[in-house]
């Protein structure tokens, strides 16, 4: 992109003050602020989570809106466009960096806590008697109520395949909308959404099975965290990826992009793509070894 | 890239024919950014008074042995917040300000590149300084164990630990906006034939800081997350019982800890390779070698977290591996001294304000270094970790470099932003003031550390009380002096000592001196023209091509 020899827009579209930002903040304070208390069982933080989760979809909703009518009347140059591109990007890389938290947690626990609790100087054998480290069936040596894990195949397996065939139809849409066959388009993107629901709706049931019938909680010891914590996260990303999709599905009815005038497209595929190699990740590392 | 520039055709009719917000919209609805870096400043500067205020209260306990002032618990809570504050609240966004401020300027660019998300990254601070603030107001208080927030303490603390954790959140989506904000700005927004390596070093500094918050603010916002579950959705990421180790988050907490400290560092470097050319007038020595540095302490920083955990009990490969990544920082550090030092020399120096704060960051900058050094070697360290020693060396590291970096940062760019100059008297006596207490303040913590007094303790015993006492002596006087600073950037915000030119020093020959002063609210609308680029960058030798 515009490294050494630059784009350079005759006026850079520099936005007028805008009521979005403050809002948003006002809505993350109420939602932190509300979850604080709610946790913690002060009555009225419940409320005030409900409310900043409002203000934030209302900020949402304006914030997007303002952008989209700024799109449309094609306010935005070559070299804004070239912001955008590395904006989304660094910011797909800040999400790559927020899961290798998560799964750094889960490599650090199987490769060195949990064997360590299971052998280390032999210190368990006082603390804890018989307890041997075994992955994933006993990572905890003091657990409220047994558990089974989750296997790779079935559900897994399948979500997999959902979410490989998801990104096969957003490519074939995006062809469509370069070639300018719209009805490629609409139709690639509307699978594509289809399939996200669809994954979202299995991992539901997933969850609900886990929970109920094979006693995995969040309290199930160290797999028990590591599995909620990454599919969790995983899962909201999909969900965050779809609601996007979605909403480039609404545009692209409404008649908006062109073959060359769609970033908004395209950074929405990127985050698809995105959570689609977390996804690889995660069932090769929680589910599959 | 399949934008055509047909299809993108620019409209700009209504572009910077909006009229500019005035009263409280001008800085709620922000989305100029010497307003957005303008608030960043003065939060910055409030929460550094706010911290100041805790340290002093610290101090004033430690004064003598004994209780006198506090209970323990909420000496604590005062180091904590103090910690907190002063590292998210103080130094980082300053930093952002300056950046915000400043980068635009110096790259000629009529603003940054998101102009509205900039307003949000700066909006999402005051709420997050608020939550730790209210934190102090709850049952149990704010958090005490400590800014690093180590469990098992920090999961059987009251509620204002999850204030704190929402606030960790909070700070780090303004941390990764801002930095998103900032590398974008780096590379897509500078004037035609200012390539990469011909970039005023400041705006080298800010991409790489930038690089390194976008790398490592998510992490830190993935470890607390953790915390949370802990305490309140019964996870086990940090109990033993359940199979996790509190150990863990050491390990990722310094993971985003160490890049951190660079975070804190990187940024003062640039600001004092904009000013000592300045004032030695002379072009920065080694250039290029300057980037280079900068780029590898940065990769390095990645590598030596677990030089913060050598008492933990890590295996011995470990502890040398860190060890010796740790001193490979030394290398390019030293290239960066080196090469100031090497500006200076045969150049014709003179000692305003901002030259003297330089010269005093890289003195004292330097012997955070090497005090840093010593703790790197791991023997040592497992004797020295958790004393007054870290205390020290840390202090030498954030005060008197990124603090003294920021002072002298803000008497370089006063004329700039206000048109006026600054009281150049008191400007000389607040570095002074600054100088000779702090060392007065943070020299003794080396003995005392040596000598084995552990931190974060509001008693102590009777043989550590004399540099105490001399201790918190400096620091009451260090922190009354920062007054001075107040009054005079008040005073030249008034007046000052009369109006400045648009290039007050001429030794200076970046963009941001081609502006008038004060620097018109919208700069750059169109590109500058490569001629006028071109003519800063022959003065500051970085007209020639580096292949």
């Amino acid at each position: 992109m515009n490294v050494e020899n630059g784009v350079h827009d005759a006026h850079y579209f520099v936005p007028a003050p805008s009521r979005w930002p403050i809002v948003g903040s006002l809505a993350l304070f109420l939602m932190a602020l509300g979850t604080a208390f709610w946790i913690n069982r002060v009555p009225g933080g419940n409320w005030a989570l409900l409310a900043g989760t409002l203000v934030l979809v209302w900020m949402l909703f304006g914030w997007f809106g303002d952008v989209i009518r700024e799109s449309q009347a094609h306010s935005y140059g070559l070299q804004v466009d070239h912001s955008f591109r590395w904006g989304m990007s660094w910011f797909i890389f800040s999400e790559v960096m927020f899961f290798a938290a998560f799964f750094g947690a889960l490599f650090y626990t199987r490769v060195i806590s949990v064997p360590e609790l299971g052998f280390f100087s032999g210190t368990h054998e006082l603390l804890w008697p018989g307890f041997a480290a075994d992955w994933p069936a006993a990572t905890a040596p003091k657990l409220d109520a047994p558990y089974q894990a989750m296997a790779a195949v079935g559900i897994p397996a399948t979500n997999t395949a959902i979410l490989l065939t998801s990104g096969v139809t957003l490519t074939w849409a995006h062809w469509g909308m370069v070639e300018n066959r719209r009805t490629q388009l609409k139709i690639g993107l509307a699978l594509t959404v289809l399939l996200g629901v669809i994954f979202l709706c299995l991992q539901a049931y997933e969850y609900h099975h886990a929970w109920e019938k094979m006693g995995l909680t969040l309290a199930s010891g160290a797999y028990g965290a590591t599995f909620y914590m990454l599919t969790g996260f995983h899962g909201m990303h999909v969900l965050v990826g779809t609601i996007m999709l979605a909403t480039m599905l609404v545009r692209v009815l409404r008649g908006h992009f062109s073959t060359e005038h769609h970033f908004g497209f395209e950074a929405a595929a990127w985050y698809w793509h995105f959570v689609d190699v977390v996804w690889l990740l995660l069932f090769v590392f929680v589910y599959w070894l | 890239m399949t934008a055509s520039t047909e299809t993108l055709h620019l409209q700009h009719a209504d572009h910077q024919a909006h009229a500019d917000a005035h009263g409280w919209r001008r800085w709620l609805y922000a989305t100029n950014h010497k307003d957005i870096g303008t608030l960043y400043l003065w939060f910055s500067f409030s929460m550094f008074m706010l911290g100041g205020t805790m340290a002093l209260g610290i101090r004033a306990e430690l004064f003598q042995p004994g209780l006198q002032f506090w209970h323990p618990e909420f000496f604590n809570q005062l180091t904590t917040l103090h910690g907190i504050i002063m590292v998210f609240g103080a130094i980082m966004p300053a930093f952002t300000g300056l950046a915000n401020w400043m980068l635009p300027l110096m790259l000629g660019a009529p603003d940054m590149a998101f102009a509205r998300m900039n307003n949000w990254s700066f909006w999402l601070l005051p709420p997050a300084a608020a939550l730790l603030v209210i934190s102090l107001f709850v049952p149990g208080g704010a958090p005490a164990g400590g800014w690093t927030l180590y469990p098992p303490l920090s999961i059987q603390a009251g509620m204002g630990m999850d204030l704190a954790i929402f606030a960790i959140h909070l700070l780090g989506l303004s941390s990764i906006m801002g930095s998103i904000n900032i590398v974008t700005t780096v590379l897509n927004m500078r004037a035609p034939g200012m390539t990469l390596l011909k970039m005023p070093m400041f705006a080298w500094t800010s991409l790489v800081t930038a690089y390194l918050l976008i790398a490592v603010a998510p992490v830190l916002a993935g470890a607390v997350t953790m915390l949370l579950t802990d305490r309140h959705f019964g996870t086990h990421f940090f109990k033993a019982a359940g199979g996790g180790d509190p150990v863990l988050f050491q390990h990722i907490f310094w993971f985003f800890g160490h890049p951190e400290v660079y975070i804190m560092a990187l940024p003062a470097f640039g600001i004092v390779s904009q000013i000592l050319p300045t004032f030695a007038r002379k072009p920065l020595f080694g250039y290029v070698s300057m980037v280079y540095a900068v780029c590898s302490i940065a990769i390095l920083s990645f590598m030596v977290w677990a030089h913060h955990m050598f008492a933990v009990g890590l295996p011995a490969t470990a502890q040398l591996f860190f060890m010796f990544m740790t001193m490979l920082i030394a290398v390019p550090t030293g290239v960066k001294v080196f090469n100031w030092i090497a500006t200076m020399w045969q150049g014709e120096m003179t000692f305003e304000t901002p030259m003297l704060f330089a010269i005093g960051f890289v003195c004292l900058f330097t012997v955070g270094g090497f005090s840093g050094l010593v703790l790197s070697i791991a023997p040592i360290d497992i004797q020295m970790t958790d004393t007054y020693y870290v205390v020290a060396h840390f202090h030498y590291v954030l005060v008197a470099g990124a603090l003294f970096s920021l002072f002298g940062a803000t008497y370089y760019w006063l004329p700039k932003w206000t048109g006026q100059m600054y009281n150049e008297k008191l400007g000389k006596l607040h570095f002074w003031w600054s100088m000779i207490w702090f060392n007065v303040t943070f020299f003794p913590m080396h003995f005392l550390g040596l000598a084995g007094m552990p931190r974060r303790i509001p008693d102590y015993p009777l043989q550590f009380t004399d540099f105490n006492s001399v201790a918190s002596v400096g620091a009451f006087c260090f922190g009354l002096g920062q007054l001075l600073f107040l009054y005079n950037v008040i005073n030249t915000i008034r007046g000052g000592a009369g109006r400045a030119p648009a290039r007050p020093w001429e030794g200076a020959h970046t963009l941001e001196w081609e502006v008038a002063s004060p620097a018109p609210h919208h700069t750059w609308e169109m590109p500058p023209d490569e001629a006028l680029v071109k003519k800063g960058l022959r003065a500051q030798l970085l007209d020639q091509d580096h292949e």
